[in-house]
């Protein structure tokens, strides 16, 4: 045991005084989740628009206004003429053209009908979609409200309600994919690469020659990551909770508990990858190309999973990290208890296991 | 204390070892020379449990290298060749690093480490990665010993270390050898053979003899000649393209030459050489020294395996 402690003591020291390591560990998870929960966002924000208002009547100054003062468009100008169009969405600062038939209100009250077009800037297909639908939505909401006596004779009215995320903030999706990237790059990666430093210095030859056994090298090696990671988890949720606002509705030891799952899965990973690289530049290419990208293009952390074609679906199921974002999800922001992800927990305890058999197998007591 | 019995190895297109055998008594001091590549590594790596050999067998200590390698490795210390000491941790913390991996603490063991311990300690604090080569190495001797082995085990110890720090590291030695632990020890240096209490010279994965120091010498038949002039570089050319002699080696400011006939006289050697102008001939008889043995047998087998280069590798000082 003290053999054991000794060993941890000295993978602290390690981490400690490696300026590197620090940054990975507490610089990254901080800079990414503030990063991602700030400057990407699917939201619109001061969007810049133009108009061409051919009525200038007192219903289309009502719809401009109410557009500019829902704090998601910005006038850029007023425009004279429809050949402006073209020319200033070449210029690329306006996203978004919206054009006011002749005699607006006059037609609306007489025919009960007026024409008004959006035009949007479609090279970014999703602003453009994103630009289109909050105008439309403005401009309708408008004029249910200005028409009360509306009758048609038919109507279906859809009443949509977003649950669990009623404001559409990114934020709520980005947490728990950043959570599970950030816990996966230390786990593994800084397990893998600790390990296969001490075979590239030559360091792994004396631990061998020692009476330590190979499973207390293993555990000597992860433990410190272990806790490290633990605190990574706790910080990325506090600020996440606290600073972004992402609701925590299920039971934060429900929470800790899967957490520490797939951390514990990741550092199985870890070591796995170490049992299989030779040096720390391989051991950090796995774990980039094999680990970082996935996480972030197929885990269901940007694009979901649903979407993706047959084979990429497929492939999504073998990446832990699509799981652990489907627990999070469902705990913080459904807050539903261990019996609503008990198949996820159970994939990830299943992944664990496959990697540590790997890893032990694997790691050998002799110079290969 | 280690026998080592047709032991082999082969890794993808190279044998490394051929079917070496040689054994070390207790309390032996027991040198491995050989230049680079000559299986040197392999052999002390297959000793310490590291690697498993194709063929033969070894024991340390009494224990099966293969099958009891975990015994073994409590019982034996280990310095690579390569500095492997963790240069992010002080000298201290390795030292009490290594102490707790063995179960013992460096107060327990001080006394036996305490010579070569006491001039590093001024520097405890200091990392590792930040000291001398030579205390570098006196760190990793330190480390080796602090959980009182029985055979130490020193692979090219004074490689990349100078010359006054090699010279304590085998005065270390040879107190070490006094408190009755065994010492096998790697050099490329042929000058540090004579500090052993038996060498083995390895070449090419083979053993070409074993023997003391003394005895090695001893053994050589052949006479031997010192030759110098002005013109060092065109010396060695000149005899070497001479049919009179078989090799020509630089040792410090002399040549030594092994005549191809055993008649050739120092005087017939200088008239050669004042011939082709040479300044300051000076020639005479010398007795071998143990490097010109080792020269030699490597000449010798290198010829039979159709490779003279190798013999160049090993270092001369």
């Amino acid at each position: 045991m003290n053999r054991f402690r000794g060993f941890v003591k000295k993978e602290f020291f390690h981490i400690f005084r490696d300026r590197r390591t620090m940054i990975i560990l507490f610089g990254i998870p901080i800079i990414q989740l503030m990063l991602f929960g700030t400057v990407i966002t699917n939201e619109i924000k001061d969007a810049r628009i133009a108009i061409y208002d051919q009525s200038k009547d007192e219903m289309t100054q009502e719809i401009t206004s109410k557009l500019l003062s829902s704090g998601y468009f910005l006038l850029d100008q007023n425009l004279e003429t429809t050949n402006d169009i073209e020319a200033i969405f070449k210029k690329g600062r306006v996203k978004e053209v919206l054009v006011f038939g002749r005699d607006f209100s006059r037609k609306l009250k007489r025919e009960g009908k007026a024409d008004v077009q959006i035009i949007a800037d479609a090279s970014d297909p999703n602003l453009g979609k994103l630009l289109a639908s909050y105008t439309s939505g403005i401009i309708n909401d408008y004029i249910f409200k200005q028409m009360v006596d509306l009758h048609l004779p038919m109507q279906i009215e859809p009443e949509v309600r977003m649950v669990y995320n009623e404001g559409l903030k990114s934020v709520y999706m980005f947490v728990p994919g950043i959570m599970a990237m950030i816990l996966m790059l230390i786990s593994a990666m800084m397990t893998s690469i600790s390990i296969t430093r001490e075979k590239e210095l030559g360091t792994m030859e004396i631990l061998l020659v020692s009476p330590l056994r190979p499973a207390q090298i293993i555990l000597g090696k992860v433990m410190p990551y272990l806790g490290l990671s633990i605190i990574n988890a706790l910080v990325i949720l506090g600020i996440g909770h606290f600073i972004f606002g992402v609701p925590i509705k299920g039971s934060w030891v429900l929470l800790m508990g899967e957490s520490v799952l797939f951390i514990m899965m990741a550092l199985c990973l870890g070591i796995m990858i170490s049992s299989l690289a030779k040096t720390q530049m391989v051991a950090m290419f796995i774990s980039v190309i094999a680990l970082m990208l996935p996480t972030i293009l197929l885990s269901g952390f940007i694009f979901s999973i649903e979407n993706m074609p047959l084979p990429l679906q497929i492939v999504s199921n073998i990446i832990p990290p699509r799981w652990f974002i489907v627990i999070l999800r469902n705990i913080m922001l459904k807050g539903v208890g261990l019996a609503y992800v008990w198949k996820e927990t159970l994939v990830l305890v299943f992944m664990s296991a496959v990697f540590v058999t790997v890893a032990v197998k694997k790691f050998k007591t002799r110079l290969d | 204390m280690i026998k080592v019995e047709n032991i082999s190895k082969s890794y993808a297109d190279v044998q490394a070892l051929k079917a070496i055998s040689f054994s070390v008594e207790k309390g032996e001091l027991f040198g491995l020379i050989g230049p680079d590549g000559a299986g040197k590594t392999s052999l002390m790596r297959i000793l310490m449990t590291l690697l498993l050999p194709n063929g033969g067998r070894a024991e340390m200590a009494g224990l099966d290298v293969v099958k009891e390698y975990k015994k073994i490795r409590r019982l034996v210390g280990y310095m690579p060749g390569r500095f492997s000491l963790y240069q992010d941790l002080t000298v201290e913390e390795n030292l009490s690093f290594f102490a707790t991996v063995f179960g013992t603490t460096i107060e327990e063991n001080y006394e036996l480490i305490r010579d070569i311990y006491v001039q590093i300690e001024p520097f405890k604090k200091r990392l590792a990665g930040k000291l001398s080569g030579g205390m570098k190495q006196k760190l990793a001797l330190s480390c080796a010993l602090i959980h009182k082995p029985e055979i130490l085990v020193l692979d090219e110890p004074t490689t990349g270390v100078d010359a006054v720090s090699r010279k304590e590291f085998w005065e270390m030695l040879k107190k070490l050898q006094q408190q009755d632990i065994t010492i096998l020890v790697s050099t490329p240096y042929m000058d540090e053979a004579g500090l052993c209490d038996r060498v083995a010279l390895m070449q090419k994965g083979e053993m070409l003899s074993i023997d003391s120091p003394q005895q090695i010498v001893d053994n050589y038949d052949r006479p031997l000649l010192a030759a110098r002039s002005d013109d060092m570089h065109r010396l060695i050319q000149d005899l070497r393209q001479w049919d009179q002699v078989k090799t020509a080696y630089a040792f410090g400011r002399f040549v030594h030459v092994t005549p191809s006939n055993d008649r050739l006289q120092p005087d017939e050697v200088k008239a050669h050489l004042e011939k082709r102008n040479h300044q300051h001939v000076q020639s005479s008889f010398i007795k071998a020294g143990i490097e010109d043995v080792f020269m030699a047998l490597m000449a010798s087998d290198s010829r039979s395996t159709q490779s003279q280069s190798q013999s160049n590798e090993v270092k001369q000082v």
